[in-house]
């Protein structure tokens, strides 16, 4: 039988396509690197990147090495990491309107930075894996009774799902909010600025962790997308083609909380990419998670790093917060999968 | 060789909802269906074959191997299921959908061989539903969903079928079509297959025999004509019922009767609503 196989056609070229993805990506770094309030040619990065200085103590090295390129590397992980965890919740929710802000778990990892930095642990000298572990246990903790309350009979409706995301996350901000008055005016206003979304040049510590958690949520990730797949079925549907659903959806569910936590302690709460990176990868690239997994890693990336670009230049010299920026591109993007049928299903 | 096998299978919901001590075989090539009224066991028994729920007493065996024993993945390889409704979260392609039927066959992770490929690609042109292979699943009607549920199923190359109501969604045409491919294509196969459904005339038609649950255990097993009698029906779903005889195929056929209330019924004969109280046709108990 010499006929086409019949599980690919137009979403046949991925390879290509995560190819492309990559590329934009680069050029994202690229363009993040050159662009500020000194411009540098793309000469000067290559040279600044291989440490050659033009002139003894030529400012363009320090630029590029200690402050844009970090930062860069920043909201990519960050990026990377949000996009995976609304990816994850989706598919363990079948709900493409699922992403770690608006189920409340951004709030529940805040409560947990907050938690660490109430405890004296979140100093100048504190180790960032410390913070990241409180960050992913606040998230664990918001997601968990998000999806205990909104169960009704086993199932998930999305309107149950929806109203606990945002009655847990209102909680946790309260939380926060209370949390931040205790602390001492000293602390406080690197506390406030964290809490708008803060991509502000990062300790390498802080960027080697960060890069652990998402390598540790990539690969589970992309383990479990043939399974989550399925679970698009129903979980009893799952079951009969031999998932262990309950498991995958344990596995999904920790690992989504775990990149969630990382983020947030990281670059503070940044909405909507977990809602915005997974769609737009799913039309580019179809349902199917074993494509998502490294597509939304990649366009995740991508999107932080160019919506800081936006954030840092827009103003200029005043820097937005990027959270404003994703806020701009989610919101209308969330109202408009809750009125189209895709979201409006309750499964 | 006997297909299934059960001995003495029990399994109750804490609200005790369930089946009771159920014992039966089916053979290669048998149609086996099952019927009863609501909260009967109908559907803990697919529960239970399929694995969702493991039996509290006795054993479920498949080709003689216990499935107490199996893997869940071991399990889909010999049995499928084409549930009631079939609702895709995510736009998949039909072809995607169907391949995931291979999944139980895969390495578990694999973007499918070059045989799981060929397979998806017989069992979407033995169900008629290759021109719809790219299409995808939010743009297919209720009976083309359906043909791609069953072609999924067959994809697993299962020894047993297992069919939960699966015309119940459809309309007249799109039910025959449905119908007439699986019994001559499983048959062909000499799979087992289970027909579970509320619809007493579509069960007495097409099996070759039938099993008549009532409060979780086996009222009547045995030829349609010899289940489907007066007395087995009016002890099973507790209202009045006739049974003729298809002009045609000289099978049983049932009719819920108005016309006189069983003595022993609950149901008061000055009831405001009788047909709620009576049963409509055909479909005992809905």
């Amino acid at each position: 039988m010499k006929a086409r196989s019949p599980s690919f056609g137009e979403h046949g070229r991925w390879p290509a396509a995560l190819l492309w993805m990559a590329a934009v990506l680069l050029v994202g770094v690229l363009l993040s690197v050159m662009v500020g309030s000194v411009g540098i040619d793309p000469r000067e990065v290559l040279r600044a990147l291989l440490g050659i200085q033009a002139v003894p103590g030529d400012p363009a090295v320090t630029i590029v090495r200690q402050i844009r390129l970090p930062r860069a590397i920043l909201a990519g992980m960050v990026g990377a990491c949000l996009a995976l965890a609304g990816l994850g919740f989706q598919a363990i929710s079948r709900n493409p309107l699922a992403d770690p802000a608006v189920l409340g778990v951004s709030s529940g990892a805040s409560f947990g930075v907050l938690i660490a930095m109430l405890l004296g642990l979140a100093g100048p000298f504190a180790n960032p894996a410390v913070i990241t572990l409180f960050a992913f246990a606040g998230a664990l903790l918001a997601a968990v009774s998000v999806y205990a309350i909104a169960q009704v009979d086993g199932r998930l409706p999305i309107t149950t799902l929806l109203l606990s995301g945002v009655i847990i996350g209102l909680f946790f901000t309260s939380c926060v909010m209370l949390f931040t008055t205790l602390l001492a005016s000293a602390e406080l206003q690197g506390v406030v600025l964290w809490l708008m979304g803060n991509l502000a040049p990062a300790g390498g510590r802080t960027l080697a962790v960060l890069g652990l958690v998402l390598a540790i949520g990539f690969v589970v990730l992309a383990r479990q997308a043939a399974g989550l797949n399925l679970l698009a079925l129903g979980e009893e549907q799952a079951l009969q083609l031999g998932v262990e659903a309950e498991r995958v959806k344990r596995v999904v569910f920790v690992a989504a909380s775990l990149v969630t936590g990382a983020a947030i302690s990281a670059a503070g709460s940044i909405g909507f990419v977990g809602l915005i990176v997974p769609h737009a990868a799913r039309l580019l690239l179809g349902p199917d998670n074993r494509r998502l997994v490294p597509a939304a890693g990649l366009l995740g990336a991508a999107f932080l790093i160019l919506a800081d670009l936006v954030a840092r230049t827009i103003a200029a010299p005043t820097e937005l917060p990027v959270g404003v920026i994703t806020s701009f591109c989610g919101a209308p993007l969330f109202i408009y999968l809750l009125r189209s049928r895709q979201g409006g299903d309750s499964v | 060789m006997n297909a299934l096998e059960l001995q003495g299978v029990t399994f109750r919901y804490r609200t005790g909802k369930g089946v009771e001590d159920v014992t039966f075989r089916a053979g290669p090539a048998e149609l086996l269906g099952i019927v009863g009224p609501n909260s009967a066991g109908k559907s803990t028994l697919l529960r239970l074959l399929s694995k969702v729920v493991t039996p509290q007493r006795g054993r479920i065996l498949i080709n003689g191997r216990d499935t107490a024993g199996l893997s869940r993945v071991s399990l889909a390889q010999r049995v499928a299921v084409v549930p009631q409704e079939f609702h895709v979260a995510f736009p998949f392609r039909v072809a995607e959908v169907v391949l995931m039927g291979r999944y139980p066959h895969g390495a578990g992770g694999g973007w499918g061989s070059a045989r799981d490929h060929a397979v998806a690609q017989a069992v979407m042109e033995a169900t008629g539903i290759l021109d719809l292979a790219m299409r995808r699943m939010d743009e297919l009607s209720g009976g083309e969903r359906q043909l791609v549920s069953v072609a999924r199923a067959l994809a697993q190359e299962p020894a047993v079928l297992l069919l939960d109501e699966p015309t119940a969604h459809l309309d007249l045409r799109h039910e025959q079509r449905v119908l007439e491919f699986l019994l001559t294509h499983h048959r062909k196969q000499m799979g087992t297959t289970i027909l579970v459904s509320h619809d007493l005339n579509l069960a007495a038609e097409h099996c070759d025999r039938v099993l008549l649950l009532a409060r979780g255990r086996i009222a009547a097993l045995g030829r349609p004509e010899e289940v489907m009698t007066t007395a087995h029906l009016e002890s099973a779903y507790g209202c009045s019922v006739e049974v003729e005889r298809h002009p045609v195929s000289g099978r049983p056929r049932v009719q819920g009767s108005l016309s006189r209330q069983v003595a022993s019924d609950t149901v008061s004969h000055h009831s405001p609503d009788v047909r709620e109280a009576g049963c409509p046709n055909g479909q005992l108990g809905n």
